[in-house]
């Protein structure tokens, strides 16, 4: 890999930080040339210093989003990582539900990216849907990248992408054929809703929930701002609600409002809903 | 160690599919078409089977509803991997009795998480 001068790098990361919270350690120096060359060939530029000397210019706020977009992209599988999905089935929506007597879930995806999460909750419940009657999802992805919220949107991907994750029995159910693309059914997709969203903007815009997911992108931000999110994400969270977490995130450490869940891995719950719940079964009376 | 038969009239393919399952601890052996792999599930029933669809003298679908009407039959994980990708033939081979279905082109990424898929992995 080409050598990035340590001024530059500088700049970018600062760059980085300000418009998203990314932080830009040297060891995520590999991304920068694997995402940023595309851009950089699409502008006509040699390589990453010039496209770095043009993002310095002013009038550079197109490419400056262009560039925040393609670092803070994540790539997406359907049911990536399994466990929450069965957390949200088993788990989370039984224990919710008696108390929710519209049946009705608010649930967060905070990391869309291109749709393969919100719609895997979606798929995990529809395949549920007689042992769970009248419940209704409403769910809200979001993500600071346009263009794969306008993915999501259209609940279009490739058959590389219907590969990894997605059993081919959901694939024949809840898809259509369309040219060489497979497209989510209409049912499916009306379920989600999407919008453009930084994680450093206040929250409170987006209304309370009762699941919030944000796995995978926390790992991006610094201690502090990692904190400062999920301190944030508990204020729009009843005190039964939950949290999810990517399979290598953690809130141990974090002086935040939350604790891991007793038994199942990457639920958090709120610190103060874990303290009031009863000891199992102490005799009455 | 899990025994896959890897079904293919290409070479290439029964050799490309042979390395992938093979690094997921898989004991293979191979057959060129249906025939041949009908025959071989006779001697002896594997625990998968990667299938192509069209061979000469037998095609995969053809197979499989011969297979699934064998002594033991039933027991094999069968893995569709074909360039047919219309939602059509996916319906068809599953009511054949198909587990799992790859269109290819696939990778050894695919190959993986399918046979994860099918409780294979």
């Amino acid at each position: 890999m080409s050598a990035i001068p340590s001024d530059d790098f500088a700049f970018l990361s600062n760059l980085l930080k300000r418009r998203s919270g990314l932080v830009l350690t040297p060891d995520k120096l590999y991304l920068v040339e694997s995402r940023l060359m595309p851009i950089a060939r699409k502008e006509g530029l040699a390589d990453i210093a010039a496209l770095i000397s043009k993002l310095r210019q002013p009038g550079s706020e197109t490419l400056q989003r262009a560039v925040t977009d393609a670092m803070t992209t994540n790539e997406s599988l359907f049911f990536r990582d399994k466990t929450p999905f069965e957390h949200f089935e088993k788990v989370i929506v039984p224990s919710l539900l008696p108390s929710r007597p519209q049946k009705r879930l608010r649930v967060w995806c905070a990391a869309a990216s291109t749709g393969q999460e919100p719609y895997s909750l979606v798929l995990t419940m529809a395949e549920k849907a007689a042992q769970f009657p009248g419940l209704s999802l409403d769910i809200l992805g979001t993500d600071i990248c346009a263009e794969v919220i306008a993915r999501a949107q259209a609940g279009i991907y490739s058959q590389f992408e219907v590969q990894r994750g997605l059993p081919i029995q959901m694939l024949v159910k809840y898809f259509t054929k369309e040219g060489d693309n497979w497209r989510l059914k209409e049912n499916i997709r009306q379920q989600v809703k999407y919008k453009l969203f930084n994680l450093l903007e206040s929250l409170s815009a987006l209304g309370q929930f009762d699941v919030v997911f944000c796995r995978n992108v926390l790992i991006y931000f610094d201690r502090d701002t990692k904190a400062d999110i999920i301190t944030r994400i508990a204020k729009i969270l009843p005190e039964d609600g939950y949290l999810i977490l990517g399979a290598a995130e953690t809130v141990v450490g974090l002086t935040v409002p939350f604790q891991p869940h007793p038994t199942a891995k990457g639920l958090y719950v709120k610190a103060a809903a874990a303290a009031l719940t009863p000891p199992a079964k102490v005799a009455a009376g | 160690m899990k025994h896959c038969l890897v079904v293919d009239d290409s070479r290439v393919i029964r050799k490309v599919a042979r390395k992938i399952l093979e690094e997921l601890s898989f004991d293979i052996s191979e057959a060129e078409d249906g025939r041949i792999a009908l025959d071989a599930c006779r001697q002896k029933m594997p625990d998968a089977i990667l299938l192509d669809w069209n061979m000469p003298n037998m095609s995969g679908i053809e197979f499989l509803r011969a297979l699934r009407k064998e002594a033991g039959g039933e027991h094999p994980i069968v893995v569709f991997c074909t360039t047919e990708n219309d939602m059509d033939r996916i319906s068809e081979a599953l009511s054949a009795g198909a587990n799992e279905y790859i269109m290819k082109p696939f990778d050894r990424d695919i190959i993986e998480a399918k046979f994860t898929e099918a409780g294979l992995v």
